[in-house]
């Protein structure tokens, strides 16, 4: 067992502080030692983006960023991704046409439309297809998750949450 | 039919497109799959995996292992032999046909047989830990010769995957009706064609993965299985526990696509190390080993032969498949290349038909039932080969499908091997889809882009699929053979304040089925289907079920659900009657108002019946039992057939090769809808499974058996970016099979689509004189053909007859299909 590194951090709002060996993944971290489990793994290679989470503001696989690398940072997961009881405008667009089957690409996938959101309010159809070809789906050949982010862009306000762009964590 | 399905349609749920009742733990990160899950003492393990395609294990040297802190155990395959009574089961035995069939050890003794064959496992208190210590088990391996050609293995003098069956074919097996020589001597035209399916994974997002929690002396799996209670029956057998011992759940299971419907030596591993060791065990598969040790599917070459008649009537065909199966049994291995045999004609008539399979060990991992599962093979050939025989005729590719569909007034329609099909309008379809494809405008598009050096083509394929697995008199021990039954189940518990369970048999993991379920049940029950909850997977909970696949959750377990819902609304009516003072015969449900016919104002609802099921206000007559609960078996008389007709548009860049789908346009007919939103994003997410297999996924062993494919950089599922919107339309032709009148749609889009695919880059590439290419469509085999073409001078003959190019399937970073550039083209 390596020697462990104290990091803090800031996950859907809550300041953590953990020792972690400098080797463990974001992912990891999140799912083992904080019990997120709401993001998943499906490959090894940075692949499928099943993984992402938004570190700072911005979408991360996050099976390729070490826990020690979001230190100080500010980590959103999907548990992070409604606010008082609501859902964020792509949880519910997802729901409303149909863009999620196993559900197991689902976290990735919005919080990848998140940061593409963000970047750009009102995508075109093509835009959306080509800012998720990060992000597989085996179940639904995509078109109703193209379908649900474009309803969620329509709606507006379907950007990474407010209050999780990277602030200096003082824990 | 039709009219019960009226008098019993409650409030009308059923046909609506109800947004799921599954989403809201999905889309908020509290769905619960099988490695979110960590009882409290867990122990990890990581398997040590064979690197040789095949050899003799010299030795296993764990001692390195063995000391890293927190290690809890290291085992091989000589440690366990007292843990198992059975290997991995294979659960085929065709009467009169022996097949093959080798140990399948959960860990490999004495002989590796492919890449990522199991020979050691570590436990330890960390995934990070096993990890570790599995790097540092050393296996001593010598290397014997791999068998990694399927025909070249049928050699005589080739090396043996087996020796100790003398040969590498597994069986043989043959299907037939008619006289097909007879059909060949008389025909005008006789269309031969090698048609290449080749290898491919499940590509379910979620890999495998099963926690063993032992409970004194009962052992409780928590497995990503499609198959809840088949596993725990055959897992009975390998681990000699009895049944009652043993509950096996499925989680959230994130996608199966075939690959979780099967039982495999890991499941048995860990409640082997679990039973040892008395802790929790928990297992979850890599990618890696995912693309090497789940099982994958296809790889099948076809011999076909068409004949025909002059004006395009086809007579005759005759199918010789060489499968390449891998170098074990799974459950079903041998028997998924003959799964399609009921639909080995497709949508014609033809008067003779001949089938002949054969099996193949090669030094791979198993193949078995991937989404289609014997039926995309099937599909693929014939409309590949119809469009083929077209072009031989000098005929319109669509006349001559339609000259030979069997028509919509011939249904029930017999083929010539027996199999009656259940209903089908095929010419309706195809009409339907012409409808939305302007095929004058498409052509006249085609030429212009043409002239500006753009090749376009356009694709159809009309098929029809068998689904609804199955009549157990067609498919068990009294028909083809299979060791099982295929009935569905289901419960419907009624609770004392009027919402209810629906306990089903099937084990979905993504079509929605909480949710038509829930439609059907509340229509039956006069309640709404937010009131409905379903549960499934589980074999400590509700009536034994042989789970999700084929395409048969809905014809099948749907029918359960149906069944027994119907049976607490005669009970429910009985209640109700006996209340006020009615016959049984006079209460009527209407909306979700039970009522004396012609006195409305005489009525109760469920919540009110319920009630006074649990706690009677008064004295209820003998004959009605307590409680509000009934179940039902269902095993269908015949299969269902659905079909459909799609077309798909794709430009071609003649320059690169590079594929790209413009448009794709489908119709499909599963009967009535349940659920039409749900039919819809099962077709959407087929059709893109056809087209990454079409296009850019394939399994690759070199010739010395090496994977190739071993991770989601080589082995590429399409993305968002390489498929377009689908515009879907529905026909609804009922099927007689059930009182539902429905089919399946879970499989369709992937047995419809790849024939589509390779049709219009066909067509695309014709005027460039390619005439066929084999799957996958990558840009470096599409470039090769047509350099072969303008080779061979660019005539109409040059063809590309399944060359083995060498390359793989696309895949590159970021799991985009690969450009000639990066894939080493000329």
């Amino acid at each position: 067992m390596s020697a462990t590194v104290r990091m803090r951090t800031l996950v859907n709002g809550e300041a953590r502080q953990s020792d972690v060996e400098p080797r463990l993944l974001l992912v990891h971290y999140l799912r083992d030692l904080l019990g997120l489990t709401g993001t998943h793994i499906g490959c090894d290679t940075t692949s499928c983006g099943a993984c992402t989470v938004l570190l700072d503001g911005e979408a991360v696989k996050s099976c390729t960023v070490l826990a020690v690398q979001a230190d100080g940072g500010e980590v959103t997961t999907i548990e992070g991704m409604g606010r008082d009881g609501d859902l964020h405008p792509l949880q519910e667009a997802f729901h409303t046409e149909h863009g999620l089957q196993c559900g197991y690409c689902t976290p990735g996938m919005i919080m990848a439309a998140a940061d593409l959101l963000e970047r750009n309010p009102k995508p075109t159809e093509d835009e959306v297809r080509h800012g998720l070809e990060g992000n597989l789906c085996r179940c639904t050949g995509y078109h109703n998750i193209v379908k649900a982010v474009l309803a969620a862009a329509e709606r507006g306000g379907a950007g990474v949450p407010e209050g999780s762009r990277g602030k200096v964590v003082e824990v | 039919m039709a009219a019960t399905a009226q008098k019993r349609a409650g409030n009308g749920y059923v046909g609506q497109a109800i947004p799921r009742k599954e989403d809201a733990r999905m889309i908020t990160g509290t769905g619960r799959y099988v490695d979110d899950l960590s009882p409290p003492g867990t122990l990890h393990v990581a398997i040590v995996r064979s690197t040789e395609a095949h050899a003799a294990i010299a030795s296993i040297d764990a001692a390195a292992a063995r000391e890293h802190p927190n290690v809890v155990a290291v085992v091989t395959g000589d440690d366990l032999v007292e843990d198992f009574d059975g290997g991995v089961p294979m659960v085929w035995a065709p009467p009169g046909v022996e097949i093959n069939t080798p140990d399948h050890w959960p860990l490999k003794r004495g002989e590796v047989k492919c890449v990522g064959d199991p020979v050691a496992a570590v436990v330890a208190t960390d995934r990070y830990v096993a990890a570790d210590a599995a790097e540092d088990v050393i296996v001593e391996y010598e290397p014997r010769p791999a068998v990694v050609d399927p025909e070249r293995a049928l050699d005589q003098g080739s090396p043996l995957v087996w020796d100790q069956f003398g040969t590498n074919e597994t069986h043989q097996f043959a299907l037939s009706g008619g006289d097909v020589d007879a059909a060949i001597a008389d025909a005008d035209v006789v269309l031969e064609r090698r048609v290449v399916n080749h290898r491919t994974s499940g590509g379910a997002i979620e890999t495998r993965g099963a926690i063993a929690e032992p409970h004194g002396d009962t052992i409780t799996l928590t497995s990503a299985t499609q198959i809840p209670h088949i596993t725990r029956f055959l897992l009975s057998g390998m681990l000699g526990i009895p049944e009652d011992k043993l509950r096996v759940i499925a989680p959230d299971v994130g996608g199966g696509f075939g690959t979780k419907l099967n039982t495999y030596g890991e499941e048995a591993l860990v409640c082997a190390l679990a039973r040892r060791l008395g802790r929790p065990v928990k297992w979850i598969e890599s990618r890696s080993e995912n693309l090497a040790y789940t099982h994958h599917g296809r790889d099948q070459i076809a011999y076909l032969t068409l004949a025909a008649k002059s004006d395009g009537t086809l007579t005759g065909m005759r199918v010789r498949m060489v499968n390449d199966l891998g170098a074990y049994q799974q459950i079903l291995t041998p028997f998924i290349p003959e799964l399609g045999f009921p639909v080995m004609g497709g949508c014609y008539k033809i008067p003779s038909i001949e089938l002949h399979f054969t099996g193949v060990f090669t030094n791979k991992f198993a193949t078995d039932a991937i989404r289609g599962a014997g039926r995309p093979e099937a599909t693929h050939w014939i409309e590949v080969g119809i469009d083929q025989l077209a072009d031989e005729l000098g005929v319109d590719r669509l006349e001559l499908r339609r000259r030979n569909f069997i028509p919509a007034e011939e249904f029930p329609y017999e083929t010539p091997l027996g199999i009656v099909y259940d209903s089908g309008n095929y010419e309706g379809t195809l009409d339907l889809m012409l409808e939305r494809v302007d095929l004058e405008a498409l052509g006249r598009e085609q030429e212009e882009l043409r002239g500006r050096g753009v090749y376009r083509g356009i694709g159809f394929s009309t098929y029809t699929e068998v689904c609804g697995l199955a009549p157990s008199r067609a498919v068990g021990p009294q028909g083809v053979g299979l060791q099982a039954a295929f009935f569905e189940s289901a419960a419907v518990r009624v609770h004392p304040t009027g919402t209810a369970t629906v306990y089903s048999g099937a084990s979905p993991h993504g079509q929605g089925l909480d949710t038509s379920f829930a439609q059907i049940a509340a229509d039956r029950l006069g309640i709404s289907p937010e009131q409905v909850e379903v549960l499934h997977g589980d074999t400590n909970q509700g009536p034994w079920g042989w789970g999700t696949y084929g395409s048969r959750s809905l014809s099948v377990g749907g029918e359960a659900v149906a069944r027994a819902a119907e049976r607490v609304q005669d009970k429910a009516k009985r209640i109700c009657a006996a209340m006020l003072e009615a016959a049984p015969e006079d209460i009527e449900l209407v909306g979700d108002s039970y009522q004396v016919t012609g006195s409305p104002d005489k009525s109760m609802s469920m919540a009110d019946i319920a009630l006074a099921a649990h706690v009677p206000p008064q004295e209820l007559p003998a004959e009605i039992e307590p409680g509000l609960e009934e179940s039902a078996f269902y095993d269908p008389e015949n299969f269902v057939f659905p079909f459909g007709a799609h077309a798909c548009v794709v430009d071609v860049d003649v320059e690169t090769g590079k594929v790209e789908i413009k448009r794709w346009v489908a119709v499909d007919d599963c009967g009535p809808a349940i659920n039409p939103m749900l039919i819809d994003g099962q077709v959407h997410g087929g059709i893109t499974h056809g087209i990454g297999q079409a296009l850019y996924e394939q399994i690759v062993y070199d010739d010395e058996g090496q994977l190739v494919t071993g991770s989601f950089v080589d082995y590429a599922l399409p993305t968002a970016a390489e498929v377009p919107s689908f515009e879907t339309g529905r026909q609804e032709t009922p099927s007689p099979v059930n009182s539902l009148g429905v089919k399946g749609v879970g499989e369709a889009g992937t047995i419809a689509a790849s024939p589509a695919v390779v049709n219009a880059v066909v067509d695309a590439l014709k005027p460039l004189g390619v005439t066929y290419i084999d799957m996958p469509l990558t840009p470096l085999r599409v470039w090769q053909a047509i350099e072969a073409a303008k080779g061979e001078g660019g005539g109409p003959a040059a063809s590309e007859q399944g060359k083995d190019v060498g390359e793989h399937g696309a895949g590159a970073a970021g799991s985009g299909p690969t450009h000639p550039d990066e894939g080493g083209a000329p």
